[in-house]
């Protein structure tokens, strides 16, 4: 087992390039943003941090998709729900889901199928701070913060601060034996 | 670790309660969305097997299953084979050639729930056993109670009527008392148990339970079935005595005190109409938490696969 590590600063200038990409193509600032719990959440709030500072509001909400998970079956134990918590209209909004890492896109296929339930939204997009590969669905983000070389059976640990009390990024490696 | 059955609060750690109370609030939010179903036990079956008429539990039970996405049916005990002289063995063994996944069961006996509950490896949840339990009720009221008092240890519930045949009186002080809440009765001796947990004070005079000051009173249901044996003169005698009178309610607002009753109610009996429409009556918040809290119990428990 050897592992590498991401910085804080590093995380920093992954929210700094998610939050350019996203006001760069949206001048108009039009867009909801949505965050998928946990730390997905984290990522959307400081990214909303970053494109207010011109005064723009932006709408923002959480989305806790346990309950629609494709791997029950697997599980000894169902995940603690949390609360979603999503005050405004999602009918024909422009809606970027936010989440900390992009891997095999189950986590998006899922928080697809929530947040249809809430409404039908005008547009989806998709912006993660790490995207580390290996899709098993077919789903690519919109805006990446930090794009990981790892293999298929590495550990992405992802700290934030409010989450976790610190900002840290570690790929534990794991060596076929 | 999740259990495989519900059978009664006693059996579940303070952990436990804290962590099904905490779950019902998420599945609440989902009663706000224009969708109020998730997918999470999509194929699962759930067997709903009810000996005892129940409008209410039954109809609570099955909108929590089908918002879960779970398939629901309805093995009607008074049209079947039961009243035909099958054993419960003989039912159960039907259920599991069903390879149901989840049993609701209400029988009049008490401990019955239990018995089903060795005999399958589905999930069990007791949904009332005789004069025993009803947890799913005792997990409902605790949630409706946390709505309204986030920190409730050490507030006052006094609970009013028929304790001593009442399985809701007896989960529903589990659960408060687990949770470090006081609590008292109030009823005519002959329904108050002389025996029992030390630490539950026992009142037959309202106006002395009103002293002890409490914070919440909770109505039990005058239960006109079980009548035949006369515990109290007449139902007006008991309205007067510890019925939520108008003028009972004039003070109960003044003192600002929460009324709950698990339903369905006994208009002028246990309570004035008046009550229903009382700014702190939390009655139709029962009904409502009650889907929650029992979505939360689906979600939670593991059958014991097949």
């Amino acid at each position: 087992m050897d592992a590498r590590t991401l910085t804080a600063e590093d995380i920093a200038a992954g929210v700094a390039k998610l939050a350019n990409d996203i006001r760069e193509k949206n001048p108009e600032t039009n867009f909801a943003l949505i965050g998928i719990r946990s730390r997905g959440d984290e990522v959307a709030e400081r990214v909303q941090q970053l494109l207010s500072t011109n005064g723009a509001n932006i709408p923002f909400g959480t989305l806790d998709i346990s309950l629609y998970r494709d791997d029950f079956e697997h599980l000894h134990q169902n995940p603690s729900l949390q609360q979603s918590d999503i005050h405004f209209p999602i009918e024909g909004a422009h809606i970027i889901l936010v989440d900390d890492v992009l891997f095999t896109g189950r986590t998006i296929r899922a928080a697809l199928d929530a947040l249809s339930d809430y409404g039908r939204p005008g547009k989806v997009e998709l912006a993660v701070l790490i995207d580390r590969g290996h899709r098993e669905m077919p789903i690519q983000p919109n805006y990446t913060g930090i794009t990981l070389d790892t293999r298929r059976l590495d550990h992405v640990l992802v700290a934030l601060k409010k989450t976790d009390g610190n900002d840290e990024i570690r790929i534990v490696q794991k060596h076929a034996p | 670790m999740p259990h495989k059955d519900l059978l009664d609060i006693a059996a579940l750690t303070r952990e436990e309660i804290e962590h099904l109370l905490d779950q019902s609030a998420p599945f609440k939010e989902l009663f706000t969305r224009s969708v109020k179903k998730v997918p999470a036990l999509k194929g699962k079956s759930v067997l709903m097997l009810f000996y005892e008429p129940s409008t209410r539990t039954h109809s609570s039970f099955e909108v929590a299953a089908k918002r879960l996405s779970a398939d629901v049916t309805n093995f009607d005990v008074a049209q079947s084979s039961v009243t035909k002289g099958e054993s419960v063995r003989e039912t159960v063994e039907t259920l599991q050639a069903m390879r149901t996944d989840f049993v609701i069961v209400r029988h009049r006996s008490s401990g019955l729930p239990g018995v089903i509950a060795k005999l399958t490896k589905a999930s069990v949840i007791n949904a009332g056993d005789g004069t025993h339990a009803h947890p799913t009720q005792a997990l409902l009221d605790a949630f409706t109670i946390k709505e309204n008092f986030p920190n409730p240890a050490g507030k006052k519930v006094l609970i009013t009527g028929d304790i001593l045949h009442s399985r809701v009186a007896r989960s529903t002080s589990c659960i408060l008392k687990k949770l470090d809440l006081d609590v008292a009765y109030l009823g005519p001796g002959s329904l108050v148990p002389k025996v029992g947990p030390e630490n539950i004070r026992r009142f037959t005079n309202y106006d002395e339970a009103m002293k002890w000051g409490p914070d919440i009173v909770y109505l039990l249901r005058v239960q006109m079935e079980r009548q035949d044996v006369q515990y109290f003169p007449s139902l007006r005698e008991y309205h007067k005595l510890y019925g939520i009178t108008e003028a009972r309610l004039e003070d109960i607002r003044k003192r600002g005190l929460y009324i709950m009753h698990p339903g369905p109610v006994n208009r002028g009996v246990e309570l004035c109409d008046a009550v229903m429409d009382y700014e702190r009556s939390l009655i139709n918040d029962q009904v409502e938490n009650g889907i929650a809290a029992r979505m939360a119990v689906l979600y939670w428990l593991k059958p014991g696969g097949h």
